[in-house]
């Protein structure tokens, strides 16, 4: 093999490897990637994961949006964790509370986090909420049962063509994971 | 690349051979060896060892659907089988395959004397056997092997997944590893070492098929690395890429594996388009029809195939102008395909046509594939996916393309140029029982999979509804047929290297390509002086 061709090709490898080792960090770049174009383009449902500030704003009347409620279980959750109300029709702009129950079913201190997902995916963006009990952890003691409000509001931008917005919580046992401020931080509300 | 420079290595290389006229003995020959055609054959020998075994996966997997209930496995080894066969088919099988046959015949074809590469090579080749016993040997232990599918979606293969889940993860690293290396190396071949004269536009089509394909392996195999590095840290290290309650998203890990997993499947045929536009010309005695349009769908498939991941996922909530941007580039896909596939066609036409077993398989290959890719467009519109999702209707589809297209393609490969390889001619009339005995059983074996599909039966299951029991039972025959029928091949190669009818440097009068150039068998060193292409 020629000094020049040896050249040539370490310089390909060189290229080859690079790009190799490039893609490799395009992988893990697809992660925060994909964060901002979700939300970008509001399309996977997630909200916001910080409390919104109610501006006061002009109650749309004209115009009803029925909120429903859902709540699912991590199958390792000893909890019971249902919404008060399932279903509720509110004016875009009104700023609206209501409480999801939520009680631990088993004989140990458990950590919970809920994370909430919007449907339509597109509503999301427009569905605040001004308290949550996802922003935080959830401890309860054995046995013990907590009343988890939710406060919120409909942006009376929200598009003609969504009339129903359905706020699903699911609820995550944490308790192996937690940390010890968020279990305080939890326990203190 | 001067002329100079290349004269000198050469000569250089006439004085070597004067000591060294054939191979080195004994074991060590095939450890230590950087020689193409020697690390070819292990590819080669390695990866049909694979097949058989992925194949012994299958014959589980068939044998326990034979009839509904369970009969012969639980479910989760069942799950194992499922997925162990998927792993070791795509890696194991198919890949090193296609990877011996690029280092068999690259350097032959483009008058090279080896690849660029060639201790890279010795190394790509031999962490590939410690890859898949690290992947093997988990099915024995305690809580089972891999038994997420091959897909290995999050959280399956982070909260829910076995213990052993972290020798996955290292042997799919190695694997891509073994990948990425030959790649390279392929590249720089075809880069830094054709023979003058070889200009681009006259790269024979395996070759361009196979430079394509490299380019493909290069930008997504890290993607794969990337993916599992995330598994191993969210289920063993508390990263949370993957699971929600820590802020992570388990359709994510979807996207991420399909950015790859798309890509992965043009890996595994364009080396076979290459495969098919080299034989049908040589066994229609004419020219090969389109040969730039050729190269440039080749180039429109790779391209095509980083923009439409998500149709694999049009089931996960994705809005509708997404469903609807992947549906339509999916289909685009048709153009460039059904262009090589008019001109394997329009290769044919008033050819001076003889039908010997690699022609054979060549021609199951365009009907067969195209069966399957028939299928993958029903499966590419968005609405009608969200029946067919999950079940046997993907099972036939991806093994039309992936058997009846990838592995018919390497089979017409093996008979095609096992002449130029061994000396001797294959046992044409073995070939042919070969060759019928697997079209036929093939095909019942995938065929009725399309109406267990839209019957509803879901794949990955070990246990069925009654109603599917005698499709299954006949399916399963094909299966079995089909995996006996290769042992058919296992013969038919054993013999030819054995023996038989001595080949001349042309067995075939329509071949063209400088492999053709060089005696049979080919010499241990080739083209040590580079040919001129006129």
């Amino acid at each position: 093999m020629g000094a020049h061709q040896a050249d040539s090709n370490r310089k390909l490898i060189g290229w080859l490897v690079a790009g190799a080792i490039g893609m490799f960090g395009f992988g893990f770049a697809l992660v925060p990637l994909y964060d901002v174009l979700c939300e970008q383009l509001g399309i996977n449902g997630k909200t916001q994961s910080t409390a919104a500030v109610y501006k006061p704003l002009t109650v749309d009347t004209s115009r009803t949006v029925t909120v429903e409620f859902m709540s699912h279980i991590q199958t390792d959750m000893p909890w019971q964790f249902v919404p008060e109300v399932k279903r509720m029709e509110v004016h875009p702009g009104e700023l609206v509370r209501t409480n999801f129950n939520a009680k631990n079913l088993s004989l140990a201190q458990t950590l919970g986090q809920a994370i909430p997902s919007v449907s339509p995916g597109q509503g999301a963006a427009y569905f605040h909420k001004t308290e949550c009990f996802c922003f935080n952890q959830q401890l309860l003691e054995a046995n013990a049962d907590a009343q988890l409000p939710l406060i919120f509001y409909v942006d009376p931008d929200l598009p003609e063509s969504i009339s129903t917005l359905t706020l699903s919580y699911t609820l995550y046992n944490i308790t192996d994971r937690g940390y010890v401020g968020a279990i305080e931080q939890g326990a203190a509300k | 690349m001067s002329t100079i420079t290349q004269d000198s290595p050469a000569a250089h290389d006439d004085h070597h051979d004067d000591h060294h006229h054939g191979a080195p003995k004994g074991i060590m020959r095939w450890i230590l060896t950087t020689n193409h055609k020697d690390i070819g054959t292990l590819y080669l020998w390695f990866s049909f060892i694979m097949f058989l075994t992925g194949g012994a996966m299958a014959m589980v997997i068939r044998a326990e659907l034979f009839q509904p209930g369970l009969q012969l496995v639980e479910p989760n080894f069942f799950n194992q089988m499922t997925t162990v066969h998927g792993l070791v088919m795509v890696f194991g099988a198919v890949m090193p395959a296609f990877t011996g046959l690029a280092n068999w015949l690259i350097p032959m074809m483009i008058g090279a004397p080896d690849m660029a590469l060639p201790r890279m090579n010795n190394w790509s080749f031999w962490i590939l056997p410690f890859a898949f016993a690290i992947l093997l040997s988990s099915l024995f232990m305690e809580g089972g092997g891999p038994n997420f599918g091959w897909t290995f979606y999050a959280p399956l293969s982070t909260t829910y997944s076995p213990d052993s889940t972290a020798l996955f993860v290292f042997s799919v690293h190695i694997m891509g590893i073994s990948s990425i290396m030959g790649a390279i190396n392929v590249v720089v071949t075809i880069v830094n070492m054709r023979a003058p004269g070889m200009t681009w536009m006259k790269l024979p089509l395996f070759v361009w098929t196979w430079l394509i394909t490299a380019f493909l392996l290069i930008a997504v195999m890290p993607v794969l690395a990337g993916t599992v590095t995330m598994v191993l840290t969210d289920k063993y290290f508390g990263t949370s890429f993957f699971d929600a309650a820590g802020g992570g998203d388990p359709v994510m890990f979807q996207h991420i594996f399909w950015f790859f997993g798309h890509p992965e499947v043009y890996i595994m045929i364009l080396p076979s388009f290459g495969i098919i536009s080299a034989i049908v010309p040589a066994f229609s005695r004419k020219r090969l029809f389109g040969y730039s349009s050729m190269v440039y769908a080749t180039a429109s498939i790779a391209i095509l195939s980083f923009l439409v991941w998500a149709h694999h996922m049009f089931t996960t909530g994705m809005p509708v102008f997404a469903e609807l941007f992947f549906m339509y580039c999916t289909m685009l896909i048709a153009v460039p395909t059904g262009v090589k596939v008019f001109n394997w066609v329009a290769t044919m036409w008033r050819g001076s046509i003889s039908f010997e077993t690699p022609m054979l398989f060549a021609i199951a290959f365009i009907i067969l594939f195209t069966i399957g890719g028939f299928s993958g467009l029903m499966l590419a519109i968005t609405p009608v996916d969200f029946q067919y999702h999950d079940t046997y209707f993907v099972v036939a589809h991806f093994h039309y393309v992936l058997v009846t297209g990838a592995i018919f393609s390497i089979m017409a490969a093996a008979y095609h140029w096992l002449p130029k390889w061994t000396g001797n001619m294959y046992d044409e009339r073995l070939g042919k029982i070969h060759f019928w005995c697997s079209t036929i059983s093939v095909n019942v074996l995938f065929f009725p999979m399309h109406f267990l599909g839209l019957a509803g039966m879901p794949r990955r299951i070990p246990d069925y509804a009654i109603q599917f029991a005698d499709v299954n039972q006949i399916v399963s025959i094909g299966g079995f047929a089909f995996g006996l029928s290769q042992l058919i091949f296992l013969a038919v190669v054993l013999k030819c290297i054995k023996g038989g009818e001595k080949a001349s440097a042309k067995p075939w009068d329509g071949a063209e390509g400088l492999e053709w150039t060089i005696p049979s068998p080919a010499p241990y060193h080739s083209f040590s002086t580079p040919p001129e292409v006129k």
